[in-house]
């Protein structure tokens, strides 16, 4: 189990590293003057200034080392927790990552939180109810979930239950109900993928033995379902879980841009625009690490709830 | 020998024709009609060629001009002449929707072409060439799998610019893990079945071996992949369009259509939902389109 452990562990920090770094090459090996766009970002001309200055700033922002000598420099300090000085706002970029964190971290938590609660929801109702025309209906629901984009659901959100009805407000980051209508467009995608797993496993623990042998018992239809088919069915939903991590900061960006949220994603779409690199860098890097953290805990989790595949678990 | 002839041609009057090959057209028509018979599918088919058709053809389904404005009827809602209504300088939004089936579906086109390509490249590759070669592409997979799309995409746009084309790129570069995954799997899978081992047998290249029997054969689930993926890459190009790094607003292109409407969204809600109504029903329909072909596979 610990060597089992050590070789997870290891393994994630590979991963880690190497997003990093592909994020590095990315964003300064591609065409694009640094040293341009950081003058640019504070409003001078890169032509206006003269050579000599041109220099002296290359050799202060140490752009005037080799690639890879940059590259390790930046890796060394981010290693220890320094991840660099942002370009446009002229502050840490850590401190920017802890002042917006928190923001982010309590709506994608209470996002997650609610695609379990709707998807499983969704799912269970789905294989309990029998009259087909609605169980055809909610088997295509969780199809649409995931073809709407976020920001449109947001927009839709926002008329309904902000301008139409006045129940949330429309924008902002204050108080919980503020948090309501993102977190609720957020967890939509998610759940609709957790719904589309669990019915298409209900439907196969619904052929197993066991479930015959529980009717026999003479069990009622819930019954069977809560203890034997649901526990059967939801073991994929773990693994999904940690993946559906990077759709969920992926649609963060754009769910924090509607409603006007100051966490990390609106961070990283404000950098974006400023093509502020070091933040954009740093977000990248943060939220693969978020990534691989839950996907690790989840690999962790599995052979403690699923004993039969104790630590021969193969992580593809 | 002349009676033979004689017996032959007199006795059979109509002879029985000979067994020839289906055609390609044949078998694909045998495929496709029973899914056709299904309203649901026949009725997703006809929203997707219809995106196709304005993407490819615009002028023939609308005879406003998307880029000509009317101030006099600004912010007028949906009615007989206009079908989406109008926006903030009188444009008709359901022309600017069809005109900007030519930027949204070229763009997820692309993306898609560029994960096929290089999803299908790593894929093959790994799963044909094995050993420390497989282990390291899967890594750099498991690696790019580890960033979120959107993210990634951001960070590809900041390197290579704002609009459209890079747009597309970021999203392509996004999806390559998916493909090269399920590509792999598939030839890894086809790789050890009877007729791969006959062509080796029979004396046919490694390269002809791939491209004449493993290839056809693993095309069914990447298809599917493809027809999903599709339908992510106009969700994704539409979402970075939306964040303002697509195309800019004089153009019309679904994400910033929706985009620049949601400043009207009290007084005039059309303007930013019904262009959106529109990609939901295209990609709703492209995923419906994958979802069934692949239980018809099954």
């Amino acid at each position: 189990m610990k060597r089992y452990l050590i070789g997870r562990v290891g393994q994630a920090l590979l991963v880690l590293w190497g997003a990093y770094t592909i994020t590095y090459f990315i964003l300064y090996l591609l065409p694009g003057d640094t040293l341009a766009i950081m003058l640019s970002a504070s409003g001078m001309e890169a032509d206006g200034l003269s050579p000599e200055d041109l220099a002296k700033a290359r050799a202060y922002y140490g752009l005037d080392r080799g690639l890879f000598e940059q590259y390790f420099d930046l890796l060394w300090r981010a290693v220890h927790g320094d991840l660099g000085q942002s370009l446009s706002l002229g502050r840490p970029v850590t401190a920017l990552l802890a002042e917006r964190l928190p923001q982010t971290l309590a709506l994608a938590g209470l996002a997650i939180v609610l695609s379990l609660l709707g998807g499983v929801g969704l799912a269970y109702l789905t294989a309990y109810l029998q009259w087909r025309p609605l169980k055809t209906a909610l088997t295509r629901l969780p199809s649409l979930g995931f073809s709407v984009p976020v920001f449109w659901m947001g927009l839709l959100l926002i008329q309904v239950f902000a301008f139409g009805l006045g129940w949330f407000p429309a924008t902002g980051s204050q108080g919980f109900a503020s948090l309501v209508l993102p977190a609720v467009t957020l967890a939509i995608p998610s759940a609709a993928v957790y719904a589309q797993v669990l019915q298409r496993g209900f439907q196969g623990v619904w052929q197993e033995p066991y479930i015959a042998t529980a009717f026999a018992k003479g069990l009622s239809r819930a019954q069977v379902q809560a203890r034997h088919g649901l526990r059967n069915a939801a073991l994929p939903l773990l693994t999904l879980i940690g993946l559906q991590v990077g759709n969920t900061v992926s649609g963060a960006v754009l769910v924090e841009t509607i409603f006007s949220r100051n966490g990390v994603g609106r961070l990283a779409q404000e950098a974006v625009l400023r093509q502020d690199i070091p933040v954009v860098l740093a977000v990248v890097a943060v939220s693969a690490a978020a990534f691989v953290l839950v996907n690790l805990i989840v690999d962790l989790l599995y052979p403690w709830l699923d004993p039969r595949i104790a630590h021969t678990a193969k992580v593809s | 020998m002349t009676t033979d002839i004689r017996l032959y041609t007199a006795g059979d009057a109509a002879p029985v024709p000979a067994w020839k090959r289906r055609t390609r057209w044949q078998r694909l028509q045998q495929a496709v009609a029973p899914l056709l018979r299904r309203p649901g599918f026949s009725l997703a088919l006809l929203v997707v060629l219809f995106a196709l058709l304005a993407a490819l053809a615009p002028h023939w389904l609308s005879s406003f001009a998307p880029y000509a404005t009317s101030p006099a009827d600004k912010l007028s809602a949906p009615s007989a002449v206009h079908w989406f209504g109008t926006d903030e300088l009188g444009r008709d939004l359901y022309t600017r929707v069809v005109y900007g089936a030519r930027l949204s579906v070229q763009a997820a086109l692309l993306a898609v072409a560029i994960a096929l390509l290089g999803g299908l490249g790593i894929g093959v590759l790994a799963g044909f060439a094995g050993g420390r070669l497989d282990a390291a592409l899967m890594r750099l997979v498991d690696v790019l799998l580890a960033l979120p799309g959107l993210l990634l995409a951001l960070a590809i746009v900041t390197a290579i610019g704002f609009g459209t084309v890079p747009v597309a790129i970021a999203v392509g570069v996004g999806i390559i893990p998916g493909f090269a995954r399920t590509t792999r799997a598939e030839v890894l899978r086809i790789k050890t079945l009877p007729y791969v081992e006959a062509a080796r047998l029979g004396g046919a290249s490694w390269l002809r071996t791939l491209l004449r029997h493993v290839l056809p054969n693993a095309w069914g689930p990447v298809a599917v992949l493809a027809t999903l993926d599709f339908g992510a890459a106009i969700l994704a190009t539409a979402g970075l369009s939306f964040l303002g790094f697509g195309a800019a607003p004089p153009a019309a292109e679904w994400g910033t259509l929706i985009a620049s409407g949601r400043h009207f969204l009290i007084t005039a809600p059309w303007v930013s939902l019904l262009p959106g109504l529109f990609v939901v029903a295209v990609v709703f329909s492209l995923n419906h389109l994958a979802r069934s072909a692949e239980e018809h596979a099954r």
